[in-house]
């Protein structure tokens, strides 16, 4: 019992003093988780400025001459990573991660502050590390984000000098932020929680992001050590990955490696990575469907194993992104039924999500819409990863733009609805204002059918062929020129949706002031961090008193009850009945 | 309300989307066929299910949108149901997945008649090998690559000497045959894919990759690699013909062997130097070429890129246009070069010739150049052509430093204009007509012009000089 009287007390011994304290050097989960996300979002916007030159070049080529083909493929590659690692992985796990975890468990902070802190400057010093090699003579790597060897660091790749040192060392300086922040939420979760909440009671954005972290730190080891063997390769002149080579006319000294060996230890990083931004994402989206839906999530237990047996077999499809790697075919076997398995459990999900909205009171808020779109945009996402999963279907697909469709479906598009779902609906509890409707509900049309715009007609130039990352198509004798035109709507489809995120941008700096004032619970939300003593949560979350929980987190229109919810930290006897008592037949969670 | 009715017709958008698009696979030209089965199995219960879900999504949002006086219904689980979608679902994945299986089956076995050949990727262009008359492929290793030796074949393996080596990026084969494509790379990651045969695989340095396919319909059909490759990954193309099988040996016999490339001959200087004689007239007998007369400088300049481009103008494949002034004069003086041996003993002298234009006679572009511009222009030049424009053998790219400006600045225009290159003999023309629209004004070309006109003429000691002394 003694830890549980330590967790009670308040801890004063980090309490801010001053600015700096409260604001820069804060180990309060809830700043620190504010600093991620600023900082993430930040370098989004890098990115989103970068995809849009992309899209301009393959819009209308030839038009603009400062896209050229090294820096088109400089700037896909850092759209494609920022995005990736730098933008959703830093905004799911140390962003929500952060400021969810403590307050969702009932728990005065993560259980090691002062790492915590250090996480976040160490992902800052990685993304500065990044924005540098746009400064560096040769500019960024411009060798995708996959950084295949050999070309990633030899002379015929843009940015092959100094661009793609910077880049390995941000990420490996990413992946000692990412394991000090993820130890953290681990411990965290499987420590701290308040008195009564179990693993089977904790709302599923909980399990998502544990799943996720989890999965992180087994996964991001592997890009780790690619990394450091990579620059051993160009620096040190080893030959991990580098076999014997006459480049541009050259017989390099490498000798024996293996480039195959990379894809193998980047994509047991790359495809864990999908879960990792995806899993925090079907928990917060779930969350965020109960409690508009006013309706307990359905299928809550199976939803945790799905979350669970989606990040286990994450670890064994990996080699889907292999298929015509050059690898012995007869693993085609194997990778190609796990991926499929994969679809049962994810498949699952989508059926549980709609199944909690049938039969609910749906609010259609702006969470909740972005909720719906999400539902849509995964299912399409979901369904073309059932193509590229099977193994021939594979083969003429691989490498077009049919590729790029679904993985923007997939995890683009679906995670980052989850992230507005997400930032809607949490806003009124860190801010303590609601934001502007009005403007939510713009952003919200404006990029649902935007992106759709852009990427249900891209997967059909794949179909037809069409390969990705090419600077210009040129002449071609099956490409008819349609394929132009459809490239040119789909550039202003993008330069459209990437206008409208000003406006979300807005939203959130103009609500910060001007927003009406929330309410603690404005959702009227069962789970803990909407039930704090103040709003936003001071320092130390809790007051004088932790919470207890006596139930599980979507006890929403309980049969019976006079509210349509139920706090997790409500006893029996605190909830108003209809009747006066709790029905005796009712299932206790 | 509205987001049932928007995610209804975005079904709606979607299904008829689909069947207008005018975009969709390219008729099938080899025997996967049972690839396209495994696809259209997979689109309708794809396609089944997303409408399905999404319908159902659309209603129980419409249906159940708020009311203030009803209530959410209370139901955890539903075991019954969650077992059926369950099962549903894996019969679903099942019938997407066996078919594919059986058909990756067919693709890991290659067929005992099928016939080998090799492909080999470099940055960025491809060039193929056959087995010649003993069907075996003689034994390679990326050490001995060199410009004498291009495929880095070894030279004692026997089985090596007959191997037909095609050092372009055009490729025949004969209909309905069967064939294993081995596949290597000399130095990144390609990928050697033709859409209409639906296949596709990596070519990897330090292994050899393989796959299968049979070409099922005559006609022409463009190679794609499909593996970022660097800078120029998007100008790797190539060409296939797929005819008969006569054809195919016709086209083969055109390329010579292993053992033939090594015993090339050199080309005769002496004989070289009376034909050049024919040229004298506008190039000069140093070769230094004369701006009144539109001729460049061609002193110096390798043996493999003047064959090339003697060949073209011989062909009609440069040469050929009536826009192409200059081109059209050229390629009537090819009369004068009776057959490839001539050729290949003017392209010999002229490689031997030393000459260095002074440099206030290379540059008369009228437009003020800016140099410091130029050089940024050239950074997309120096990939191929070199650092300092000495040009490359390996990635067939002449020395171009110290040309007349006025000629780079025709040549790259008539890239642009598609006086040059666009002819389908033109093996590496294509690249330079996608490289030109790089230069966006005519400013741009004279700054580019300039600079490589004045990068200093470097003269390599060839084996031709100094057969020459």
């Amino acid at each position: 019992m003694t830890h549980i009287a330590i967790a009670e007390q308040l801890d004063d011994s980090h309490e801010p003093g001053g600015f700096v304290t409260k604001y820069i050097w804060s180990q309060d989960h809830k700043v620190i988780a504010i600093q991620y996300a600023i900082t993430a979002i930040f370098v989004g916007l890098i990115a989103l400025v970068l995809s849009a030159i992309m899209r301009l070049q393959l819009g209308f080529p030839d038009s603009f001459s400062f896209i050229d083909p090294s820096s088109y493929l400089q700037f896909v590659t850092m759209h494609g990573m920022i995005m990736v690692i730098y933008l959703l992985t830093a905004l799911l796990l140390g962003g929500f991660g952060n400021y969810l975890i403590p307050l969702m468990i009932g728990a005065r902070d993560m259980v090691f502050p002062y790492l915590n802190m250090l996480s976040y400057w160490t992902y800052l010093l990685s993304v500065i590390v990044l924005i540098c090699s746009f400064f560096v003579t040769g500019g960024p790597t411009g060798a995708g984000w996959t950084l295949y060897p050999p070309q990633a660091i030899l002379q015929g790749t843009p940015g092959a000098d100094k661009g793609i040192i910077l880049m390995l060392v941000s990420l490996a300086i990413f992946i000692v932020a990412f394991t000090m922040g993820g130890l953290n939420y681990v411990t965290t979760i499987f420590q701290a929680r308040a008195k009564g909440m179990t693993l089977m009671r904790m709302p599923l954005t909980l399990w998502g992001i544990l799943t996720a972290t989890i999965l992180g730190l087994l996964a991001f080891p592997a890009l780790l050590v690619s990394a450091i063997m990579m620059l051993f390769d160009m620096l040190l002149a080893t030959s991990f990955f580098m076999p014997a080579i006459v480049s541009l006319g050259d017989n390099l000294a490498y000798t024996g490696g293996s480039p195959i060996l990379f894809q193998h230890l980047f994509w047991f990083f790359g495809h864990p990575e999908v879960y990792i931004v995806a899993l925090p994402a079907f928990g917060m989206v779930s969350d965020v469907i109960a409690t508009h839906a006013r309706k307990n999530i359905f299928g809550y237990r199976m939803m945790v194993w799905a979350i669970v047996a989606i990040g286990g077999l994450s670890f064994v499809v990996w080699a889907h992104h292999m298929y015509v790697s050059g690898m012995n075919p007869y693993f085609g076997f194997f990778f190609a039924t796990t991926t499929l398995i994969i679809a049962i459990p994810t498949a699952l999900k989508v059926y549980n999500w709609v199944l909690t909205l049938w039969r609910g009171n749906i609010h259609l808020t702006v969470p909740m819409l972005f909720a719906i779109g999400f539902i849509f945009t995964f299912t399409h996402g979901g369904l073309t990863g059932l193509w590229l999963g099977n193994v021939v279907v594979d083969l003429p697909l691989s490498d077009t733009y049919f590729v790029v469709a679904h993985f923007h479906m997939v995890m683009g598009v679906s995670p980052v609805m989850v992230l507005f779902a997400a930032i809607y609906h949490w806003y009124p509890k860190i801010t303590g204002r609601y934001f502007h409707q009005g403007m939510g509900k713009f952003h919200f049309w404006l990029t649902f059918l935007g992106t759709y715009a852009i990427y249900l007609p891209m997967h059909y130039l794949g179909f037809l062929g069409v390969p990705r990352r090419y600077f210009a198509i040129g002449d071609s004798n099956f490409i008819p020129d349609s394929a132009q035109t459809l490239n040119a709507s789909i550039t202003v489809s993008a330069i459209i949706v990437g206008i409208v995120q000003l406006i979300f941008i807005y939203n959130v700096i103009w609500s910060l002031k001007y927003g009406k004032k929330a309410p603690a619970n404005p959702w009227g939300a069962t789970s803990l961090e909407w039930q704090t003593p103040d709003t936003p949560p001071k320092h130390g979350n809790w007051g004088a008193k932790l919470p207890v929980v006596h139930r599980w987190a979507y006890d929403f229109s309980v049969p019976g009850a006079e509210s349509d919810f139920i706090p997790q930290n409500m006893t029996d006897s605190e909830v108003t009945w209809v009747s006066g008592q709790p029905p005796q037949d009712r299932e206790k969670t | 309300m509205a987001i049932a009715i928007v995610i209804l017709i975005l079904i709606l958008v979607t299904v008829i989307f689909h069947f207008l698009s005018p975009w969709w696979f390219t008729p099938i030209a080899s025997n996967w066929t049972s690839i396209d089965t495994t696809i259209n199995v997979t689109l309708w219960v794809t396609g089944f299910v997303f409408i399905i879900v999404n319908l159902f999504l659309a209603y129980a949002v419409y249906r159940f949108r708020y009311n203030k006086n009803r209530r959410a219904d209370y139901e955890p689980e539903n075991k019954k149901l969650e077992g059926w979608l369950t099962l549903v679902t894996t019969v679903g994945v099942a019938a997407m997945l066996a078919p594919g299986l059986v058909v990756w089956a067919d693709f890991v076995a290659v067929p005992e008649d099928a016939d080998e050949f090799e492909v080999v990727g470099q940055q960025w262009s491809w060039s193929f090998r056959f087995p010649g008359k003993d069907k075996v492929l003689g034994k390679v290793d990326t050490r001995l690559i060199s410009a004498e030796n291009p495929f880095g074949l070894s030279l004692s393996d026997p089985f090596g000497k007959d191997d037909i080596l095609v050092n372009s990026n055009q490729l025949h084969l004969p209909i309905n045959q069967p064939v294993k494509v081995l596949q290597r790379s000399k130095d990144v990651l390609h990928n050697f894919a033709v859409p209409q045969f639906r296949v596709k695989m990596d070519l990897v340095p330090g292994l050899t990759s393989y796959f299968w396919f049979t070409p099922t319909k005559l006609g022409d059909y463009e190679i794609f690699c499909q593996e970022l490759c660097g800078f120029a990954h998007y100008l790797m193309r190539g060409k296939i013909t797929v005819g008969s099988l006569a054809e195919h040996q016709q086209w083969l016999t055109q390329y010579p062997t292993f053992a033939q490339t090594q015993n090339q001959p050199k080309g005769d200087l002496i004989a070289g130097k009376k034909h050049f004689q024919n040229c004298v007239a506008c190039h000069g007998d140093q070769g230094a070429g004369n701006s009144a007369l539109n001729s460049p400088r061609i002193a110096g300049l390798s043996q493999w890129y003047i064959k090339r481009q003697l060949s073209y103008f011989k062909d009609k494949i440069r040469g050929n246009k009536t826009d192409d002034t200059f081109g059209l004069q050229m390629a009537s003086m090819m009369a004068t070069l009776p057959d490839e041996t001539a050729i290949n003993d003017v392209a010999a002298y002229i490689e031997s010739l030393t000459t260095i234009v002074a440099k206030e006679d290379l540059t008369t572009l009228t437009n003020a150049t800016d140099l410091s511009k130029g050089k940024a222009l050239y950074s997309n030049c120096r990939y191929c052509h070199g650092e300092n424009g000495q040009g490359n053998y390996i990635l067939n790219a002449p020395n171009i430093a110290g040309q007349y400006d006025w000629y780079l600045k025709r040549q790259i225009a008539n890239f642009q204009n598609r006086l040059r290159g666009t002819h389908q003999g033109d093996l590496y023309g294509n690249q330079m007509v996608l490289m030109a629209r790089l230069l966006h004004s005519e400013q741009d070309i004279d700054d580019v012009s300039a600079y490589i006109s004045n990068l200093p003429t470097t003269v390599t000691k060839t084996s031709n000089q100094q057969q020459l002394k």
